[in-house]
């Protein structure tokens, strides 16, 4: 377990240096502190002084052990825009990311398990085919367009008059297929619950829930279809095993052989690819917000970007990095927890 | 009966040999395949002939009254049958757009499949059949990529681009941009099937037998291994066009992409967004929609090759 | 009545080229506490009768058409619910590969217990105890710490030991062993067969054991069934069919026995392979590799006909007993 740990730590401190590295290139080589610290009035002598003084002459091998110890203290230099510094900004904006990709999460796992399963079990039911249907086209819808759509729908609304409505029927059926909008669709909604530090929470409220609700459908809305594709075709691969058969032939009841035998080796790989997504779901939190103007830490990214603030740029970076590594360390351990043949030893 | 039909042997042509292949004897038995072969030719020739079967140039601004904006399709009231599905906030006729659009995605995503192919064929080779210490070091510089999520990649590329070159610079090379940047985020993929069926194919004699009868080691990995790896490849580089495709767009959608001069089907649907809560919901969900299909037809494809193909791609 | 009987066993697999029949016809009866050998190449549908009989076929195989009786019982009409009663509890099975029949995730105990307390209503704590006592019985050494092992810990010889008690866990009536030792170290194989046999006889459990060894079976089982191409070619006492076969093709097995070539000199090998399923020839199945095929084996299927205590499907076979009646 020790030495498991020692294994994942270790890699995780080099992933970081790599990381930390290119942050700092990024920030050494398009950010200029002196055109922030001074503007354009200052004399070129007192510039090189400054510059002197500020230590941007050193050596870059110098100038990086500085930015380390400094980052390593918390200290990520001070946002351009907002004038303070950008690891406390980034924290007022990781809350809301971080419930939103917790909502997404408990979306995409809730359903894709229980679908993903009876699509393996029954897969010649018409109910799985048409969830291999959907989600085929679920995968091929970005993100960024599912979020639209939703607005489209629900928060807007879609008057339709397919039918004749002066028929019974008809208008009917145009009622049935219009939808009424009304949802929000733009930022966290004013009946946030202050939590503790710099978190307030939309999950307390229903009003909150409701701001929430489109957002982290989007979000979840690629994914799903992808987990349910990957758990149906792991569990159909485990399904044809002689360990199921054998199970079976121990007159173990179905459920049992489902939902023990074959969904814990299932989900073996799921949890591997699991971790990866973790990464690719930040990278949506920035198209979701961005639609929704969710005031999280992918939508401060975007302004940044725009606004060309670099301490904030590479903050947000760091931390990024700082939860990928995070969570694919915790990953690794709960696979080590559900895999026996993984000794936490550090080998396989 | 002549000698010459009795002595000479009929030696099918290619065509005659993919006839009889199973690859065409399955697409011949599955409909969805034809459907989405057949839109997906259509499109890409639609797109690409777009300034022949284009309406209206929508760059001439000659050919732009202002006057027309956010005229809906056809099939709506106040339309104007001279733009089929409607206009944009500044006039164009949509369609014409689409196509020019559709032309900019499929360019940057063919373009990037095939610089992430190129990447991708050359790090997996020389990491699967080298092994040790240069296949240590790639790997390892897939999985940090890999972990971070390819679009996660894409977008610090695209940021740190745009930051160095300004907007202007940046629109000006934005397609070649593009591709170099999801070409470099997604090579691992790649790379990563193509070690894998190396390591397979390596062990295997007829390796054996080409290095016993002398031949270099390039000689053996580019006509000897790599053919026998073509089958995954061709697989995954279907798939990752439908990816390139998406990247491009969600990239563009930021902001991070395509200029608004020269739109993308991904800048046309941003620049759509805005006009949503104004009730013009066909500036972008239209443009969307294509995006949507031209996706669509490609994970199709590639769905079905993969069945019939049926290769060891790596998982996970 | 036999314990149990098969008769006219018809097994398919649905393709999408058309069905291919895996067994065609296949009859036969096992004793209480019998030891019954199932003879073939790989192939020949051997597995396909053992796992049918459970309906246990992998899919897309079904069966088409025969019933099979068990104890007064027809397994062949049971529901999938009723069959479960039956499986792991009166006929449990053996499978060919250890390194595969155990889940990889689940401790040795949690296997066990979960088997015990699917067909009885015992503690958690019970079956544990059960379980213990079935591992002694295999004599696994340290039994007790094995309980709480995960399969990859465990050498192949010692899982097959854990699910050969497994398959006693319940005091079974049949125990189906299908290539029990095929997938271990030679060395280990005698060990296993001798325990498997031993422990069938201390419980008067009857064994249907399916196996590629002509050696084996000649050891073990007072009964013999040579198979070909999905059907029943040979079957009666193993003695009769070791000393005396009379299909040609179950004499080319005994004849490929190593221990049957001198010293130094080639083996006797059958020449040909069996067909596949999907291009069985017309006639008796055998006779494209056979001596003695006739015109009339290429096209008429030949019937069983009793000599000796055996029953024998060739025509070869049928005139010389015709000739041996008309000449006394």
């Amino acid at each position: 377990m020790i030495a498991f740990l020692v294994q994942r730590i270790s890699h995780a401190l080099l992933v970081m240096f790599v990381i930390s590295l290119i942050s700092f290139a990024i920030q050494d080589s398009l950010g200029d502190p002196l055109r922030e610290m001074v503007g354009q009035s200052v004399s070129q002598e007192e510039r090189d002084a400054l510059r002197e003084e500020l230590g941007l002459n050193d050596p870059f091998l110098v100038q990086y052990w500085r930015f380390a110890t400094h980052a390593l203290q918390g200290d990520l230099g001070d946002s351009y825009f907002y004038k303070e510094p950008a690891l406390s900004v980034i924290s007022q904006h990781l809350p809301a990311t971080l419930e939103l990709v917790i909502c997404a999460a408990l979306i995409i796992i809730l359903l894709s398990i229980p679908i993903g399963v009876y699509a393996a079990i029954k897969p010649r039911s018409p109910l799985s085919k048409a969830f291999m249907g959907v989600s085929i086209v679920g995968i091929s819808i970005p993100v960024f367009l599912t979020a639209i759509v939703l607005i489209q729908l629900f928060s807007i609304g879609v008057t339709v008059h397919w039918f004749p409505q002066e028929t019974g029927w008809g208008a009917w059926l145009n009622d049935f297929f219009s939808t009424d909008g009304g949802m929000p669709s733009y930022g966290r909604g004013e009946s946030l619950v202050h939590l503790f530090g710099s978190w307030d929470t939309n999950f307390l409220t229903l009003n909150g829930l409701n701001h929430l609700i489109l957002p982290a459908i989007s979000l979840a809305s690629i994914m799903l279809p992808l987990f349910i594709r990957l758990i149906r075709a792991e569990m159909l691969e485990v399904l044809q095993s002689d360990y199921i058969r054998f199970a079976r032939a121990k007159g173990l009841p179905m459920g049992r052989v489902y939902f023990l035998h074959a969904l814990k080796n299932t989900m073996l790989p799921v949890i591997t690819v699991g971790g990866v997504q973790i990464g690719t779901m930040v990278a949506y939190t920035i198209l979701t917000e961005t639609v929704f103007q969710w005031p999280g830490m992918g939508l401060m990214f975007l302004e940044a970007i725009t606004r060309s603030d670099i301490p904030l740029i590479v903050a947000y970076l760091m931390v990024v990095g700082v939860i990928f590594v995070v969570t694919n360390t915790l990953v690794d351990l709960i696979y080590g927890l559900v895999n026996p043949t993984v000794k936490l030893t550090g080998k396989k | 009966m002549t000698p010459s039909t009795t002595t000479t042997q009929v030696v099918p042509t290619r065509w005659q040999r993919f006839r009889a292949s199973y690859l065409f004897y399955s697409f011949k038995r599955d409909r969805v395949a034809q459907i989405s072969l057949l839109i997906f030719v259509a499109l890409v020739l639609a797109a690409f002939s777009a300034p022949l079967i284009a309406p209206t140039d929508p760059y001439d601004l000659a050919q732009i009254d202002i006057l027309n904006s956010e005229l809906p399709p056809v099939w709506m009231e106040g339309s104007d049958p001279a733009f089929l599905l409607g206009t944009d906030a500044q006039g164009r006729d949509l369609l014409s757009t689409i196509l020019y659009g559709a032309r900019v995605s499929l360019l940057i995503g063919f373009g990037a499949v095939m610089l992430q192919g190129l990447l991708g064929i050359l790090f997996g080779l020389l990491a699967g059949y080298y092994g040790g210490r240069i296949d240590a070091v790639l790997m390892r510089i897939a999985d940090i990529q890999l972990s971070f999520s390819t679009l996660m990649v894409a977008i610090v590329v695209g940021a740190i681009f745009k930051a160095t070159f300004g907007n202007l610079m940046f629109g000006e090379v934005a397609v070649l941009i593009l591709i170099l940047i999801i070409g470099i985020a997604e090579w691992p993929q790649i790379a990563r099937t193509v070690r894998a069926s190396v390591l397979a194919e390596k062990s295997k004699e007829y390796v054996d037998a080409s290095r016993v009868m002398g031949f270099g080691s390039a000689r053996i990995m580019f006509r000897h291994i790599l053919p026998n790896t073509l089958s995954p490849i061709f697989v995954i580089a279907t798939v990752q066009i439908a990816n390139a495709i998406i990247s491009e767009a969600a990239l563009s959608f930021l902001g991070l992409g395509m200029p608004e001069t020269q739109p993308s089907l991904g800048s046309l649907i941003k620049s759509g967004f805005d006009y949503i809560q104004s009730g013009s919901w066909w500036i972008t969900l239209v443009p969307g929609l294509v995006l949507v299909v031209l996706v669509l037809v490609v994970n199709l494809l590639g769905d079905w090759l993969r069945d019939v193909m049926n290769p060891r791609l790596y998982k996970g | 009545m036999a314990l149990l009987e098969v008769n006219h066993l018809d097994v398919r697999f649905a393709l999408r080229g058309g069905d291919i029949q895996a067994l065609r016809d296949v009859s036969f009866s096992l004793d209480r506490g019998e030891r019954l050998g199932i003879v073939g190449e790989s192939g020949a549908g051997k597995s396909v009768a053992a796992f049918s009989i459970l309906n246990l076929i992998a899919q897309p195989g079904y069966i088409a058409g025969g019933d099979i009786h068990f104890d007064g019982q027809t397994l062949s009409a049971m529901s999938e619910h009723q069959l479960r009663q039956i499986r792991g509890h009166r006929i449990s099975m053996i499978f060919q590969d250890p390194m595969m029949t155990l889940n990889p995730v689940l401790s040795i105990g949690e296997q066990m217990v979960e088997c015990l307390r699917a067909h009885r209503r015992i503690s958690h704590r019970e079956a544990r105890e059960i379980a213990l006592d079935r591992l002694k019985q295999v004599q696994i050494p340290s039994p007790q710490k094995r309980l709480d092992q995960y399969p990859h810990e465990l050498s192949g010889g010692m899982r097959q030991r854990i699910i050969i008690a497994i398959a006693l866990l319940l005091d079974p009536d049949i125990i189906i062993a299908d290539e029990p030792t095929t997938a271990l170290d030679v060395t280990i194989q005698a060990e296993i067969m001798a325990l498997l046999l031993e422990l069938c006889e201390q419980h008067n459990v009857a064994l249907m054991l399916i196996t590629h060894d002509l050696g084996v079976v000649s050891q073990v089982t007072q009964r013999t069934l040579v198979m070909y191409a999905g059907r029943i070619i040979e079957q009666g006492p193993t003695k009769e069919i070791i000393n005396d076969a009379q299909h040609p093709y179950t004499q080319g097995l005994i004849n490929a026995l190593p221990q049957m070539a001198d010293p130094g000199q080639r083996l006797n090998q059958i020449r040909g392979a069996m067909p596949s399923l999907n291009a069985i020839p017309s006639g008796c199945a055998f006779n494209p590799r056979c001596d003695f095929a006739t015109e009339h084996c290429r096209h008429v299927m030949p019937e069983f006909v009793t000599s000796g205590g055996c029953q024998v499907a060739c025509h070869m076979v049928r005139e010389m007993i015709e000739e041996a009646q008309h000449h006394a």
